[in-house]
């Protein structure tokens, strides 16, 4: 059921971006691959990410389902959106934790929706831990390899 | 050696007052233990039989006097004046308690260490060839190769909670000292028409299901290597198994898809991440090899006085050919006959930290055999050096023989063991070294898991133990014909188990047979390889 998917805007609790949220489900991966005009989509550990790439442009949401903290593939399916120029909001659910935060963040999630409401205090922190960074990613940061060659 | 800058040491120290934070948050009950346990997993933090384990991340197994100090002082501060180093030439403290976790990754942090994914599923510490930069026959040295990857794989974004735990080895030789082909990625550092490049290994392993890993790349550029991992690792970030732990790691992914497959997707996943440019700066590899340039290497006497015996063994045991003639590499055996295979006190840390500073420009590697080296000695200082690691229990003439045994810490500390590893490894140095077998017999790498989780290497052996629990009793399988090295291979089980004794005569039966059977210059492993399992079979069992 299309219309069961998905979280609100109410239930998210972190958002980093001006725009208004989408205040509609989400459907499957598969459903938006058949239906042409979906705009959230709900992408869950299995799903390849690479399939929504040909619709990128009339998405406005994707969440990303982590229904268990250790499984890491959301993170690759958040970077290979970001990598492929997808701007739209892209909500972290599920089981996503404090010390999930900022890595999450640099995958390109912009904004989280815990199914556990976070400390606020715990959650700022989290968020500011790595004042650098070592590698490339979604959030183009400038790593520390950039700072230390700089002309 | 690679030194921190300001940015390094920022990250170590944020790292810490994260687990503070974590730590925190798990005793406020914040953070259930199913939530906290990957956490501390990854700052090295096990939970064991008897107490919590904290395993230091020693890059690439190179450290300096300071650092090897810093380690003697945890020992005694934190734990029972011990520390044991191990076969990812990282050390292990047996007796931590929790509470004092985070001050002990502050004090590590004050020398440039630190404790980050030494455990959990991630990319786990970088090891690499023990004779970096000192050996005669290297290619390059992997050293700076291997630093990059240690900055890229700390706290990577995307993985950190890859399906299981993922270990890379760099080496750059044609001999290979570091089990590059048993790791999730090995990597050789080669060079083709003058120009350096990355050999890529994938989908290596010990554990319960030993694989040796296919080549999936004969030559990376130097300016796509990190690009190169990062597709690698993304393949199995998406695509690893997470439905079964015992099918996680990446070697089953390799073997199920079939090498040419999986390299198939990596390349599709490589040529689309160049575009995307993930690569650091070319000139930030030239600036951590800088860190690796040669000390200031002297000349000197290139042979040395040999008249005393047991000097002369030591010698020729325990050094190994230098780049520089007037130097050697010197092993120091943590392998007393009847000791415990790479344990060391604080105090014979701290010895060894002064020897480093007096003899090896205060460089200090700890070894995937678990010895701990001295890469640059002058042959002119071999004596003195020598006299003053036999005074302190530090001199055993046996790099390689049947008493270097590698063993896994095993049930003494061990909640997923089986049965015991190190009683069993203390009892074979002590009864090779009693009847005088070990010199005859020559190099015998023999390594002991007290589990199928194999941490002892035991499919690695060219005699290999496996301690595994029959019905309520320790039992022991003997394998024979595996080897890390160059020529890797996995070794085969001779048949139905032993007991603790009767596995100590089995390896001597086995040795009997070798020492029978053997052609001129033919090691254990030779002979085994040109006469076969029948020989020995027949010798424990008919």
């Amino acid at each position: 059921m299309a219309d069961n998917l998905g979280t609100s805007p109410d239930e998210v609790q972190f958002r980093f971006r001006d725009d208004e949220a989408v205040d509609h489900g989400t459907v499957t991966v598969d459903a938006c691959c058949d239906q042409t005009n979906a705009a959230a989509v709900r992408i869950e550990p299995g799903d390849d990410a690479r399939l929504l790439l040909p619709f990128l442009d009339r998405l406005a949401l994707v969440e990303v389902n982590f229904p268990s903290f250790g499984d890491g593939r959301g993170y690759s399916a958040a970077r290979i959106l970001r990598e492929a120029g997808y701007t739209g909001e892209l909500r972290a659910v599920g089981q996503v934790l404090i010390d999930q935060l900022s890595h999450m963040r640099r995958c390109g999630f912009d904004s989280f929706a815990p199914d556990k409401r976070l400390d606020e205090e715990d959650a700022r922190r989290a968020f500011a831990t790595w004042d650098n960074v070592y590698q490339r990613a979604a959030d183009a940061r400038r790593t520390i390899a950039d700072k230390r060659h700089e002309a | 050696m690679y030194q921190y800058d300001q940015y390094d040491q920022a990250m170590v120290d944020a790292r810490v007052e994260e687990f503070r934070d974590q730590a925190r948050r798990r005793l406020e009950g914040k953070l259930t233990e199913d939530q906290f346990k990957p956490l501390r997993l990854m700052n090295g933090l096990y939970l064991q039989l008897h107490a919590y384990m904290l395993r230091v991340a020693i890059p690439y197994g190179t450290l300096n006097a300071r650092q090897m100090e810093a380690l003697a002082d945890i020992a005694e501060k934190y734990d029972r004046g011990y520390g044991h180093f191990t076969t990812r030439q990282n050390i292990q403290y047996n007796w931590i308690k929790l509470e004092d976790a985070a001050d002990i990754l502050a004090d590590l942090a004050r020398v440039e260490m630190h404790a980050i994914q030494t455990s959990g599923n991630c990319i786990r510490n970088i090891s690499a060839d023990h004779f970096a930069g000192a050996a005669a026959d290297e290619v390059v040295d992997p050293r700076p190769y291997a630093e990059l990857m240690r900055q890229w794989s700390s706290f990577h974004p995307e993985f950190t909670y890859l399906p299981r735990k993922f270990k890379i080895a760099v080496i750059g030789s044609e001999t290979d000292r570091a089990a590059m082909r048993l790791h999730d990625i090995g990597i050789r550092i080669v060079k083709r028409d003058g120009e350096v490049g990355a050999q890529f290994y994938a989908g290596g392993g010990m554990g319960r299901t030993p694989m040796i890993a296919p080549l999936i790349r004969d030559f990376v550029p130097l300016d796509q290597l990190i690009t190169y991992a990062e597709a690698c690792l993304r393949v199995y970030n998406r695509y690893g198994r997470r439905d079964n732990k015992y099918k996680a790691r990446i070697k089953i992914l390799v073997h199920e898809l079939g090498a040419a497959e999986y390299t198939r997707q990596v390349e599709e996943e490589f040529a689309h991440m160049l575009s995307v440019g993930v690569e650091p700066p070319l000139e930030e590899l030239a600036r951590i090899a800088a860190h690796f340039a040669d000390p200031a290497f002297v000349e000197g006497p290139k042979t040395l006085d040999r008249s005393d015996p047991d000097f002369a063994l030591w010698v020729d045991r325990n050094t190994h050919r230098h780049k520089h003639d007037a130097y050697v590499s010197a092993v120091i055996s943590l392998k007393p006959a009847g000791g415990i295979p790479g344990d060391a006190t604080a105090d014979q840390m701290r010895l060894m930290a002064r020897l480093a500073k007096q003899y090896s420009f205060d460089e200090l590697r700890v070894m995937h055999t678990q010895n701990v080296l001295l890469p640059h000695v002058r042959i002119a200082d071999l004596h003195a050096l020598w006299t003053a690691l036999d005074e302190a229990g530090l001199g055993s003439p046996n790099m390689d023989t049947i008493e270097d045994i590698i063993a896994c810490p095993g049930l003494d500390y061990c909640s997923l063991a089986n049965a015991r590893s190190i009683p069993l490894a203390q009892r074979i140095s002590e009864r090779f070294a009693q009847t005088g077998r070990t010199e005859v017999i020559g190099e015998l790498k023999l390594k002991i898991s007290g589990c199928i989780n194999a941490c002892g290497h035991h499919h690695a052996g060219h005699i290999g133990i496996l301690g595994v629990d029959k019905k309520g009793t320790e039992n022991y399988q003997l394998s024979l014909g595996g080897s890390e090295a160059e020529d890797v291979s996995l070794a085969k089980i001779t048949g139905p188990g032993f007991d603790e004794d009767g596995v100590i005569a089995a390896v001597e039966k086995v040795t009997d047979v070798y020492l029978e059977a053997r052609a001129e210059g033919e090691r254990f492993l030779d002979t085994y390889r040109r006469i076969g399992m029948e020989p020995f079979k027949e010798a424990l069992y008919g």
